[in-house]
């Protein structure tokens, strides 16, 4: 029992270091199956987290903060759409490029405005999005093995962690199965066969950046609203990066986008919950070894399992129309 | 008589030094201005040697707002300032590469004393302390052992062991948790005191102890100091001490938001989550800053290596109006019995950095 407990709580923590991942993973979905490489995830979120925790305490709303987030990586997704697609620019650099920005830009202005060395003040109550409780879980937290499932697992998540596995049904469905969809992954592949049926490039291009952006800004929001409370510089940590590597890992598709990330967070958590414990048989395992899991794991992963991962045709490419 | 000469000379010395770089083109007026100096040196008393102290402080990699260790000298030097009328000048790094350039900049730039921040100083301050023999350089957490270098210790070991003690007398489930920064001796001092109090209070306690991470990052990360309180938290913990900086504001929210209770470290914390942090183990880094501004200040400062512990006034526990209803008087007769035992030597709390080693 004490076994199953430990499963619970790693898996619940799991789910609640994966949450950031899926979103900037679908971010990066969404951004490549239209044919742009997007490496600025990271400014992206990194940029919203600011903006939302600023936003969030300044109106001491969770949502306004959200929106405020969602408004800053947006705008900074339009800057690399600009970039990207209208100036037909290098997508890596200008993707680069927004890291660095978004990196220098939330410490200054943190420091300038709060002065807690890039800081935002902490976020109390509304501020924040606070793990729901479904209704009776703690009654049925009770039951033996389904109960803790039930109230770990499914329930005491915050808000914008159901938005994730929201965002994934609604990227697996709108991709795979609507028009717009299957236009946007054509784009990716062979953007001259779009153009010839008379679709604009241009404006599914920017569609996919700009949902990239929204995606990114929940994304953000989730880091300084929800996990934490607060903004902290380069609190992101290079999750953006992790998400990107997600993404090849998934071969470009959503729910495999979905299930890669939450490994990538339970592997995290399995990280975090190892530490400093017995292992039988093995005894204490030093704390750098459980530290380095993830990344070794990671590395595994990536070189041998997942076989051979195909990009968007048309990723990375500017598209120049013939004339 | 003999000393007051050299006093002002070396006042006059140092005045003049400060007029050549200021005029260094305009060689006549330097040469007047120099006169000048001498002859208002001449008049000056002591007091005026004030104007020649230019404190700096480099902090550590958790930065000057972590509500803890850096913030603690943070203050302590604002106080000073606002006592003495002096400025000073600080840093906040954003690597490890930085910490040399800092403290040579500074340095260079004239400042003395200088205040380097934290154990991970220790490299970069021996080496510019031989680059300008003539500066004054204080470190705080590590021995340097240089001329010109005052080193402030503390014995963490012995307020760990009061919060460790309140701790276990405050936990109901008999067990209590202890989360790290970096993993380095400094900090399992800090954890070893932790236990031994908790021990002391409690033989039956036991204490779950981690680390946050292995590099300089590990001091700023509040959402891994989160998760693993949570983590603790699921294995039955109800109070949780932190030595780990910046990432010890996440530690304190997370159990404060699972209604149990945290324990600060190095500033006072109990006013981050009034009610819901049991104490903190006070480091009176402020009062080490303010002391070696101070003596820099009066012409006192000397290097060397001072110790600071509960006897001392280094450390202790924080008691205010936000933790004033979860100290009874039980738990606080307890603390103060052993803290005056410990002053005395009748206690003796181990220290891990000693010999590496922790009794269970």
């Amino acid at each position: 029992m004490e076994i199953y407990a430990t499963l619970i709580a790693i898996t619940e923590s799991g789910l609640r270091l994966s949450v950031p991942l899926i979103f900037a993973c679908l971010a990066g979905l969404w951004s490549e199956r239209s044919g742009v490489v997007d490496i600025g995830l990271e400014g992206k979120m990194l940029a919203a987290a600011f903006a939302a925790a600023a936003a969030a305490s300044a109106t001491n709303s969770a949502v306004i903060g959200l929106a405020a987030g969602i408004i800053a990586s947006v705008g900074f997704a339009l800057i690399h759409g600009f970039a990207a697609i209208s100036q037909r620019g290098n997508q890596i650099v200008s993707g680069v490029a927004i890291n660095m920005l978004a990196a220098g830009l939330t410490a200054l202005v943190g420091n300038a405005w709060y002065a807690q060395g890039g800081r935002t003040p902490p976020l109390e109550g509304d501020a924040r999005f606070q793990p729901l409780t479904w209704p009776g879980a703690e009654i049925i937290d009770q039951i033996p093995v389904i109960g803790p499932l039930y109230a770990h697992i499914l329930s005491g998540h915050s808000a914008l962690a159901y938005c994730a596995l929201i965002a994934t049904i609604l990227s697996g469905f709108v991709l795979a199965r609507t028009r717009f969809g299957l236009r946007l992954r054509a784009v990716g592949e062979n953007p001259a066969a779009v153009d010839t049926a008379g679709v604009s490039v241009t404006k599914l291009r920017y569609a996919a950046v700009i949902i990239a952006g929204v995606l990114c800004g929940f994304g953000g929001a989730y880091l300084s609203l929800g996990q934490a409370a607060g903004f902290l510089t380069n609190m992101t940590a290079g999750k953006g990066f992790i998400a990107l590597a997600a993404l090849i890992f998934a071969k470009w598709r959503a729910w495999p986008a979905f299930w890669t990330c939450l490994l990538f967070g339970l592997l995290d958590a399995v990280a975090i919950r190892l530490q400093g414990v017995v292992v039988p048989g093995i005894g204490q395992i030093p704390v750098q070894a459980i530290q380095a899991l993830p990344y070794l794991m990671t590395v595994v992963l990536l070189a041998g399992f997942i076989g051979k991962a195909i990009p968007p045709k048309a990723s990375g490419l500017p598209y120049v129309k013939e004339r | 008589m003999l000393t007051v000469g050299k006093a002002v000379n070396g006042l006059a010395l140092s005045q003049g030094f400060c007029f050549r770089s200021l005029f260094a083109n305009h060689k006549g007026l330097l040469m007047r201005i120099l006169s000048l100096g001498l002859l208002l040196a001449g008049a000056m008393t002591v007091a005026a040697h004030a104007e020649t102290v230019k404190p700096a402080i480099v902090y550590d990699l958790g930065g000057k707002f972590d509500k803890s260790f850096n913030e603690g000298v943070f203050r302590g030097a604002e106080q000073f300032q606002k006592s003495s009328g002096v400025e000073f000048r600080d840093f906040e790094i954003q690597n490890d590469a930085q910490r040399e350039q800092a403290l040579r900049r500074f340095a260079k730039d004239g400042f003395s004393p200088i205040l380097a921040v934290g154990f991970s100083q220790a490299s970069a301050v021996e080496k510019v302390a031989k680059e300008f023999p003539k500066t004054k350089f204080t470190i705080i957490d590590m021995v340097v052992d240089a001329p010109n270098v005052q080193s402030v210790v503390f014995k963490e070991q012995e307020g760990s062991f009061l919060v460790g003690l309140l701790a276990a007398k405050a936990s109901k489930s008999g067990k209590v948790g202890f989360v790290g920064g970096m993993d380095i001796p400094l900090i399992r001092r800090f954890a070893c005191g932790y236990v031994q109090g908790a021990k002391f209070a409690n033989p039956k306690a036991e204490v779950l102890q981690n680390m946050t991470g292995t590099t300089g990052a590990a001091w700023n990360d509040p959402v891994k100091g989160a998760e693993l309180t949570k983590s603790q938290i699921d294995r039955g913990v109800d109070v949780v001490y932190h030595a780990a900086g910046g990432t010890g504001v996440g530690v304190l929210r997370a159990a404060a938001d699972a209604g149990k209770l945290g324990i600060g470290v190095d500033s006072n914390q109990n006013g981050m989550h009034p009610g819901k942090v049991l104490t903190s183990m006070l480091k009176r880094v402020d009062n080490a800053t303010i002391a070696s501004f101070q003596a820099a200040k009066d012409g006192t400062w000397k290097a060397g290596i001072s110790v600071l512990g509960l006897k001392e006034n280094g450390v202790g526990w924080a008691l205010d109006d936000n933790n004033k209803a979860l100290i009874t008087a039980d738990m606080k007769s307890a603390v103060d019995a052993a803290a005056a035992d410990i002053s005395s030597g009748k206690i003796v709390v181990h220290d891990y950095m000693s010999d590496s080693k922790c009794p269970e």
